[in-house]
């Protein structure tokens, strides 16, 4: 065992010290913040003033996925990157799910499953026009999938595993898929043909939602979950 | 920028400066990554603000577009931070940084 304790809060010479630059720290930003010069507007206004022509209504599901799209995309590649990293630690969960001793939350979950896919059809299709997309659907469909994972209504574990590569993927093959197309088609990256931007940023959207989801359940779960056979 | 998303702005750096000083003094991993967090949380308040246009107008949308991978993007990391402590946990038996062995 080490020889001090992480509950110790005495304020030891290093901790003031780190106390003092983060305060210093704290007082420049602010100052920078408050200070800051009044041009701001440069990208808001352009990109409003572009908004009729990215496919979609809501000006930030456009920046999002036109615009700004290669951010996106790099962003769908994090999250991958954050589960093959969580899974070349340790492929399988630390714990086990065991099945509930009641039926009353696998029956819950097999009502709630379906309205929550519909949900998230739904914040996703809101995206084009109003507050909603790609993450807060995903946020449903990973709600879900630990919802799926506690009540252990279970798929065997190679099917599993294949299930759950296949949707980890998918957003960054339709995102990377979409661009290289777009890129022989139209001859630049990320940029959608006029007229049917909306249709591609579905797809795009559709695939990354799926993927958002899962990985978002993945990193709840910690790796694949197992089930232990014994009841609670 | 208006009185509220001045204080909001605010706000946010004073959370970023709590964070940073969580993540710097302690030595459980634990409270490292919920320091990173917190850290996280103030930026994107700080974005918020300075999105903000007053009551009349609809706010900036690229920080806003901004926020919303950056959450996700933090929940990744904070998942990946809480494998590698366990990781760490499994293999030391601490879940913290010890000091530098001096020989």
């Amino acid at each position: 065992m080490p020889d001090f304790y992480d509950d110790d809060a005495r304020l030891t010479r290093p901790r003031i010290v780190a106390l003092a630059l983060s305060a210093a720290l704290v007082a420049l930003l602010s100052l920078i913040i408050l200070t800051a010069p009044g041009d701001l507007e440069r990208l808001n206004l352009v990109a409003r003033e572009r908004l009729t022509e990215s496919g979609v209504a809501n000006p930030v599901t456009a920046v999002l996925l036109n615009f700004r799209g290669y951010d996106t995309l790099l962003e769908v590649a994090v999250l991958l990157l954050a589960v093959i990293g969580i899974w070349s630690m340790a492929r399988y969960a630390r714990v086990w799910i065991k099945v509930p001793d009641t039926p009353v939350l696998a029956a819950f979950v097999r009502l709630v499953l379906p309205l929550m896919v519909l949900v998230s059809g739904y914040l996703l299709w809101l995206g084009a026009d109003a507050p909603g997309g790609a993450f807060q659907g995903g946020a449903v469909l990973g709600g879900m999938g630990i919802l799926w994972i506690a009540a252990a209504v279970w798929l065997p574990d190679f099917q599993f595993q294949r299930f759950a590569r296949v949707m980890l993927v998918l957003g960054l093959i339709a995102f990377v898929g979409a661009s290289t197309l777009l890129l022989a088609l139209e001859g630049s990256f990320m940029e959608y043909p006029a007229g049917e931007a909306k249709n591609w940023i579905l797809v795009i959207e559709s695939a990354a939602m799926i993927s958002i989801g899962m990985t978002l359940m993945m990193l709840f779960v910690g790796g694949i979950p197992r089930l232990n056979e014994g009841t609670v | 920028m208006n009185d509220s998303a001045a204080l909001y702005a605010v706000a946010g750096v004073i959370l970023f400066g709590m964070g940073i000083y969580a993540l710097v003094a302690y030595p459980h991993l634990l409270r490292k990554i919920l320091g990173m967090n917190v850290m996280g949380i103030g930026v994107f308040a700080v974005f918020v603000a300075l999105a903000y246009r007053g009551p009349d107008q609809p706010p900036d949308p690229v920080p806003h577009a901004l926020v919303i991978t950056g959450i996700v993007v933090a929940v990744c990391a904070t998942g990946l931070g809480l494998t590698l402590a366990t990781r760490l946990k499994a293999l030391t038996g601490v879940a913290q940084l010890t000091p530098d062995q001096e020989d």
